[in-house]
């Protein structure tokens, strides 16, 4: 048996540690653990709760807006208030959060991603005239791109071509996700850290003027879309296509759904569905929190969020993450682009299944493959393409000039819950308020579900079942964890800290 | 030509603490340089700024990306710029925030970032919380995490600091301290305030230079979102914060804060954010300018 530690995990956000344990190859444990925690919840405690957006956000730098999102669901559904919220306000928070996907989304396959597939050092074969590629090409000769340099050989199939034009679009992309970031800010104020997203609605007016610099900004992104990062998607699936039968993972995938239509729909509805595709309603009573790996006192196991508490216990035996295992219907659920594309698919959204009927047929796919590293890929780029598609009508609904927020006061006794979709996956926020403070916060994030430890039954965490059973071509350059790893775009930064498990008898491999 | 310009090279070793990306995400909005000049680019002719390790992006993982942290610091001793993202967790041993070595074993945080500063030309602590501590250092700091500044005191280490706070921290303010460091070297007391911030970028309140100062003047204020109005009511600390935000704006320029009708919320200040909180309750008038 060998040990496989790798830490840091590199292009992701947050602090991550991952250790498999192999037997000829194949991958026969798995655990993942954060290694910082800053416990945000704790430091919400006591405050004012219209205070909640601002911290929460910064909980994390990528997910902020998602952050935001949930924390004004939150607070509107506790001062009563989910309601009243006006047709501007809704569309606004909608846009702003929209944008942030596309940004988010953008960010994870070119510049989080990418480098798993595309050699950026093979620049050294280009001989054609573009400035930008040869900038790169000079660093090279210079021994000087070691920021992009993995410091080992690998896997890499593309042809120079396809893989030359991959970094010409890793470049590209800086700059889309930048313009994402602006248009967002044209109602959101600034990024990262929006400032208009509060309970009641938005601080932001809308004005014609600035629907129509929204429009032409989303425009672009389209076209970006479209036409270089789908097509994008496919070229690498094609030369990986073994990736669409690793890292399956549990199987079971949750949603909340996303972007309220009224205050009865979504354009995403919420559910779980299996590999089989029979979707379910989703029922939030069926979710727990366990705790028997993870070191919180086992007093507080298998409580619903709402009445979660936070006893830590870092010296519990046998623990060994900071993340509890949260589990739906006492089982482990994936969370992600992929859960809501999968969801709607199994529903019936004819517009979800045309996009992904077309992505399989070019592929010679059948929906099961997208339980895999490369169907997370996939639905993540259909998403984007999905959404960006629906913003210009949402634009369009908005009444110029006319309110987008209404006045509350916070009760002295509330309890709040918003449930949205993070571009990581199902994001909830609880509050409970008393004497008009904030008496407990919690989250429960995308990466929570996806990153958790065993649960007290024993079965591992989503992300831990789809290492498990994989086998390396090089347990030197296990670059199959890696991808693994990413195409759940983990997201570390609201949790954690480990504490390292016992070694026994087993080498300890660093990755080199 | 500049092709065939000697090319100096600046090694820049980016570390993140107890952050949350954010910062990073706001450089990576930078435009003019763009980021992607930033990372391919000689932002000023002839000299180059080299991001040996920033984890967020490299493409190594591991140890290698280990490795390529501690060659980086030794190949380049006292000539490394370093950035620091986040604030350090020091409490209970620093155990909070943990990395490995290339060696494999467990280190605090505090404890690389410590051999880190040493070495380093200059350190730009970037963000509030490398500045001040920021949200991870909000009350009760359960983390015990710290600004870079008070950590480097701590330990009497004298490596030149520049704090660039700002939650986030505007990409021109990080863009614009690198460029006066390739130029003119690690800046000159009076170049920065009393908290070591580049008083080209905070050097006036918000408060003086913002579009909704008339309001201010005439005694209109805003008692809701979306009402014309100084934002003063609706709990504003733009006169107590000292950033260039009114006239340089965010996200290439397009809008701010106070431009979407959100107050102030001071988030490049040492007390952000315990004592600009309830971000939403009208400051005390006596903090007021006159």
């Amino acid at each position: 048996m060998t040990k496989i530690v790798i830490e840091p995990v590199t292009r992701i956000e947050g602090h991550l540690r991952i250790e498999v344990i192999t037997e000829n190859n194949e991958i026969k444990e798995a655990r993942s653990s954060g290694t910082l925690f800053r416990g945000l919840e704790i430091i919400l405690q006591g405050r004012d709760p219209g205070d909640a957006p601002i911290y929460t956000q910064r909980i994390c730098g990528l997910c902020t807006t998602s952050h935001s999102m949930a924390s004004a669901l939150t607070l509107d559904s506790a001062f009563g208030i989910a309601d009243e919220i006006p047709d501007n306000g809704r569309i606004l928070r909608n846009l702003i959060l929209g944008a942030a996907h596309i940004a988010d989304h953008i960010l994870h396959f070119y510049h989080l991603a990418t480098l798993d597939y595309v050699d950026m050092t093979r620049i050294a074969n280009y001989d054609g005239s573009d400035s930008t590629l040869n900038s790169i090409k000079r660093l090279a000769e210079a021994d000087e791109l070691r920021l992009f340099t993995a410091g080992h050989e690998g896997d890499y199939r593309l042809s120079d071509k396809a893989n030359m034009e991959l970094v010409a679009h890793y470049i590209r992309a800086l700059e889309m996700r930048r313009k994402a970031q602006e248009m967002l800010s044209i109602f959101g104020g600034k990024m990262p850290h929006n400032m208009a997203i509060v309970p009641g609605g938005v601080t932001t007016t809308p004005s014609t003027d600035k629907m129509l610099s929204f429009l032409w900004r989303l425009n672009e992104l389209r076209d970006f879309i479209n036409n270089v990062y789908i097509p994008d998607i496919l070229t690498i699936a094609e030369a990986y296509s073994d990736y669409f039968e690793i890292g399956a993972g549990c199987g079971n995938l949750l949603s909340y759904g996303n972007f309220e239509l009224d205050d009865e729909r979504r354009f995403l509805n919420s559910g779980t569905v299996s590999t089989k595709l029979k979707p379910s309603p989703l029922d939030i009573d069926k979710i727990w929190e366990q705790v028997k790996y993870s070191w919180y006192a086992s007093s507080t196991t298998g409580r619903h969020p709402r009445q979660a508490e936070t006893k830590p216990e870092p010296n519990k035996k046998g623990a060994y993450s900071w993340i509890k295992a949260p589990r739906y219907d006492g089982k482990a659920y994936e969370a992600g682009p992929l859960a809501r594309i999968m969801v709607n698919y199994a529903n019936g959204n004819q517009v979800v299944k045309n996009l992904v009927d077309s992505a399989l047929a070019q592929l010679k796919l059948s929906p099961k493959a997208m339980f895999s590293v490369l169907g997370r890929h996939i639905a993540r780029a259909l998403y984007t393409k999905l959404i960006a598609d629906a913003m210009p009508v949402w634009l369009l609904q908005l009444r110029p000039e006319e309110p987008a927020y209404i006045k509350s006061t916070v009760p002295e006794q509330a309890t709040g819950m918003g449930l949205i979709e993070a571009a990581r996956g199902a994001l909830g926020h609880w509050i409970e308020i008393k004497d008009h403070k904030i008496a407990n916060y919690q989250c429960i994030t995308p990466s929570t579900w996806n990153l958790s430890p065993k649960d007290d039954r024993g079965q591992p965490g989503p992300m831990e079942q789809a290492l498990i059973g994989t086998k390396m071509k090089d347990e030197n350059t296990p670059l199959e964890i890696g991808r693994i790893i990413r195409s759940f775009d983990p997201c570390l930064a609201c949790a954690v800290h480990l504490v390292t498990p016992k070694g026994g008898n087993i080498d300890t491999l660093h990755i080199t | 030509m500049l092709a065939t310009m000697k090319i100096e090279e600046f090694p820049a070793i980016w570390y993140q603490a107890a952050n949350c990306g954010g910062c990073s995400i706001s450089i990576f909005n930078s435009v003019s340089p763009g980021i992607e000049n930033i990372l391919i680019d000689e932002i000023i002719p002839g000299k180059h700024i080299n991001l040996r390790f920033h984890t967020t992006i490299m493409a190594a993982e591991g140890n290698a990306a280990v490795r390529l942290l501690e060659n980086s610091k030794k190949a380049n001793e006292d000539n490394y710029i370093l950035i620091v993202e986040g604030a350090i967790p020091t409490a209970k041993n620093g155990t909070y925030g943990t990395t490995v070595n290339k060696d494999g074993k467990r280190v605090p945080m505090a404890t690389q970032l410590q051999s880190l500063a040493q070495d380093a030309s200059v350190i730009i602590a970037l963000g509030t919380c490398a500045a001040f501590g920021g949200i991870a250092a909000a009350q009760p700091n359960p983390t015990g995490c710290m600004g870079v500044d008070q950590f480097l005191n701590a330990r009497r280490i004298t490596t030149p600091l520049i704090n660039v706070p700002g939650c986030p921290p505007h990409p021109d303010w990080f863009t614009g301290t690198i460029a006066s460091l390739l130029l003119y070297g690690p800046p000159k007391p009076e170049e920065l305030d009393e908290y070591k911030r580049p008083k080209t970028f905070y050097n006036k309140p918000i408060h003086e230079n913002c579009p909704r100062r008339a309001y201010f003047e005439e005694g209109k204020f805003a008692t809701s979102f979306g009402e014309l109005g100084c934002l003063n009511e609706l709990g504003c600390k733009g006169p107590v914060t000292y950033a260039d935000c009114p006239l340089r704006k965010w996200n290439n320029g397009i809008n701010w804060c106070i431009g979407a009708g959100s107050p102030c919320i001071s988030c490049c200040e040492p007390g952000f954010p315990d004592l600009v909180s309830p971000f939403y309750q009208k400051l005390n008038a006596t903090s007021l300018p006159l």
